[in-house]
């Protein structure tokens, strides 16, 4: 690999990777705000007003690092990847731009509504609301469907000097790629979200601060939590790993180290890859569990790395590996940890259940390590291409940016990003110290109300 | 079609400019004139709500520009790359300190956010401005449709052009100037007392630099690209839209003078809406020209996507671009008059 290629790679994924930090969770929390809005709408419920008030600022907080550390991505499919922006733009700029047109504006305008309009009535900010849950899932909609045409190119034709052309905007919309990654992802915002809510919820809890809120936080986090967190397992993660060893077969068989084709393949829990024997070191294996998962059926033959090609295997078999396995046990964790909790409220144990309550509020970075892995699986599996099956990762960069430049602005990036991640650290936790009481965004409009 | 997408990418950086425009210019000015912390509370209040839509039509066009000329789009992205990564930069700098100086309560902390501020806003301004001279001048393209071109060579506007040379860092500065001019107009229009006589008279003095720079840019262009002006004389009669516009800048002058400020900050969001517009008229139908071979240059003919592609563009945009207008005109229309009060957080 050229250094220019490795330093442009490596700034996409350090700085892709950074920013989908924010947006998970304001995704996941949009769609929550927008629960806890609608109740305050319905009931006039003060209570529940505080809660949705306190995650409005968090929201708020993190929606604005979302956005100025998204701006690059867009930015970098053409200062660091310009072939692939001049070979696939005829397909990808539509839905890049429908993301610009549809999705930015709408939550960029509501969020000025929302952050300034203490003046306005709970009417206006329950739709302010229901307008950044709408504009933030269409932007997840939009960069998704251009990633899922990345993974299996539908609805293009080439042109005589090679470029691609979309051939139906609707056929590209509903690739069939799209629908298993677009399940699996916008629930794992959710996942985050309820995660961080409730682990906010246990720590008042347990330092004994809030304790009202404290109890709606994990009412709220636990139960969504424990929903959402078996849905990705079935069926959105079934459907995508099934999506996987239909039309990626090297990929599956990358992350799932299967090196040799076999039947009756196992499962490996733990293990690692040894890419001198071509084997799993120290396994502990689940045998033919690989083959009922993809063909309902243990004796079931499954494609090795060994049937294809090595120069189309993908390039960093190791971190694959480990990518999909941290995301995929964490998977599990989550619905072991938020079915015990489930199962504990509905008891009504779980508020006096400390060690559990310790649990729910150390899980808070997980669901953020598990969309990394994830995203790496996605990715990294995809490799060697950049468009799967028709532009090579190599052939995509721009051909005039030297790897001094790339370099340069890959070390500023990380040196930003990393002042970027404390400061961030350092305001919710301020935030969070303050707690749900003094942060009132309709203060004005309930002058009586105690605690106000 | 093609040209059609062009009036659309045009529209779209006008739109940027004219709205974000004020943001930055409020950023350039605000720590000099508003002295208390209530009076910077309340310049900061004024472009709150709404600077982040605002700066959504740069992210929008920019995905436009891809969408519509992706060959454009590559070859300038990745031809500008180091100014483009500091631009990058500075709007994480400028997006950090509007949203996170009112996070802490300390003096320190706002001192350095508003000095944040400030620089990103000053240096954006003249980035915008240096861009748009690289794009009158020229830059050299290959014959595979590609180019790089350093920060800066010898400073002069040759074949082997810097991004920085005495013609674009011209541009660079009318930019900052006329935006900070832009900026003062808004804070004059959104705030009252001390804060607004200060707002005032900064408008004054910018707006006669404004037009100091608006006359040596205009003189200076057909010493570089002397092209630019081969569309006006095919057409005559759309050199009325730069008349129009140095005619905004006199009435927005005019307007400073007899104390009312939201027709003056109209007419300077005229003057520059229309400024920005005659160029890209001169322009067309060149996107980038080149500097090494007029052939190299890339147009919206030779760069475009394919006919389908802008044709099914023209579907979806026309009904976004209504949305867009409505949320813009809702959101403006509930931060309409000077800042309130109860929107100072």
């Amino acid at each position: 690999m050229t250094s220019a290629l490795l330093y442009d790679r490596l700034q996409f994924a350090f700085t892709a990777t950074f920013h989908y930090l924010f947006p998970q969770l304001t995704m996941g929390l949009a769609f929550l705000l927008f629960y806890l809005r609608t109740r305050v709408l319905l009931t006039g419920d003060t209570h529940y007003e505080e809660v949705a008030n306190f995650w409005t600022k968090i929201f708020a907080l993190n929606f604005g690092f979302g956005v100025v550390t998204g701006i690059p991505l867009e930015f970098q499919f053409g200062t660091n990847w310009a072939r692939f922006s001049t070979y696939a733009g005829g397909v990808i700029g539509q839905t890049l731009a429908m993301e610009g047109v549809f999705a930015f504006f709408l939550e960029s305008s509501f969020l000025g509504v929302l952050l300034f309009g203490k003046r306005f009535s709970r009417r206006v900010q329950w739709f302010a609301t229901l307008m950044l849950f709408v504009g933030t899932w269409l932007s997840g909609y939009f960069i998704l469907a251009t990633n899922a045409w990345m993974q299996h190119p539908v609805a293009y034709q080439v042109a005589d000097d090679g470029r691609l052309f979309v051939t139906s905007l609707s056929g590209l919309l509903t690739n069939p790629w799209l629908f298993w990654q677009f399940t699996h992802n916008m629930t794992a915002t959710v996942v985050t979200a309820s995660c961080m809510v409730a682990a906010v919820g246990a720590y008042y809890l347990l330092s004994g601060q809030h304790q009202a809120h404290a109890k709606t936080f994990l009412r709220t986090g636990v139960v969504v939590g424990a929903i959402t967190s078996g849905l990705m397992i079935f069926p959105t993660g079934h459907g995508n790993a099934d999506q996987v060893f239909q039309h990626q077969p090297v990929k599956g068989a990358a992350f799932e180290g299967l090196f040799r084709t076999e039947r009756e393949a196992g499962l490996y829990l733990v293990g690692q890859p040894n890419l001198e024997t071509m084997t799993i070191d120290n396994p502990i294996e689940i045998p033919g569990a690989l083959s009922f998962l993809v063909y309902k059926d243990l004796y079931a033959k499954v494609k090795g790395l060994d049937a294809f090609p090595r120069d189309e295997w993908p390039d960093n078999l190791p971190l694959l590996y480990y990518a999909y396995h941290v995301m995929a046990g964490l998977g599990t964790i989550f619905v072991l940890l938020f079915g015990t909790a489930l199962l504990s409220l509905w008891r009504g144990w779980l508020f006096k259940m400390k060690w559990l309550l310790w649990w729910l509020m150390l899980c808070a970075p997980f669901p953020y390590i598990a969309t990394s892995a994830g995203w790496m699986t996605a990715e990294l599996g995809r490799q060697p291409w950049l468009v799967y099956g028709l532009l090579r990762t190599s052939e995509g960069t721009s051909p005039l940016v030297h790897s001094g430049n790339a370099l340069f602005t890959l070390i500023g990036f990380v040196g930003l990003y990393l002042l970027l991640g404390m400061l961030f650290i350092l305001l919710v936790s301020n935030l969070i110290r303050q707690g749900p009481v003094s942060i009132n965004l309709s203060a004005t409009h309930l002058p009586q109300s105690p605690g106000a | 079609m093609e040209t059609a997408w062009f009036i659309i990418v045009t529209l779209m950086l006008a739109m940027y400019v004219v709205l974000d425009g004020f943001d930055f210019g409020v950023g350039m000015v605000y720590p000099f004139i508003a002295r208390t912390e209530a009076e910077r509370k309340t310049a900061l209040t004024s472009i709150g709500p709404v600077w982040n839509a605002n700066e959504v039509w740069l992210i929008a066009a920019g995905a436009v520009l891809f969408f519509a000329y992706p060959k454009a789009y590559a070859a300038g992205f990745s031809g500008f790359y180091l100014a483009l990564i500091l631009v990058l930069w500075l709007l994480i700098f400028r997006g950090l300190a509007l949203e996170l100086r009112a996070q802490v309560d300390h003096l320190l902390w706002r001192q350095a956010w508003d000095a944040a501020l400030n620089i990103s806003s000053v240096l954006l301004a003249i980035v915008f401005g240096t861009a748009l001279g690289n794009l009158i001048r020229g830059v050299p393209l290959n014959q595979d449709g590609y180019f790089f071109v350093p920060l800066w060579t010898d400073f002069l506007p040759g074949s082997a052009p810097g991004i920085l040379d005495w013609f674009t860092v011209l541009l660079g500065l009318s930019s900052a100037v006329i935006l900070a001019f832009h900026g003062a107009n808004y804070l004059a229009m959104k705030t009252d007392g001390f804060l607004h006589q200060r707002a005032v008279a900064a408008a004054r003095i910018l707006g006669w630099m404004s037009a100091g720079y608006t006359a040596l840019t205009v003189m200076a262009v057909p010493m570089v690209q002397p092209s630019l002006a081969l569309n006006f004389t095919r057409n005559p009669v759309v050199y009325l839209a730069p008349l129009i516009g140095a005619i905004s800048l006199g009435y927005s002058l005019y307007f400073r003078l007899r104390r009312r400020d939201t027709s003056a900050f109209l007419a300077s969001s005229v003057f520059i809406f229309l400024m920005l517009a005659s160029v890209m008229f001169g322009m067309y139908p060149y996107i980038l020209v080149s500097t090494t071979d007029r052939a190299f240059s890339l147009t919206v003919f030779n760069a475009s996507t394919d006919s389908y592609g802008l044709t099914a563009g023209i579907g979806w945009f026309v009904g976004g671009f209504l949305l867009i207008l409505a949320y813009q005109v809702y959101l403006h229309s509930q931060f309409f008059g000077k800042v309130r009060s109860d929107d100072i957080h």
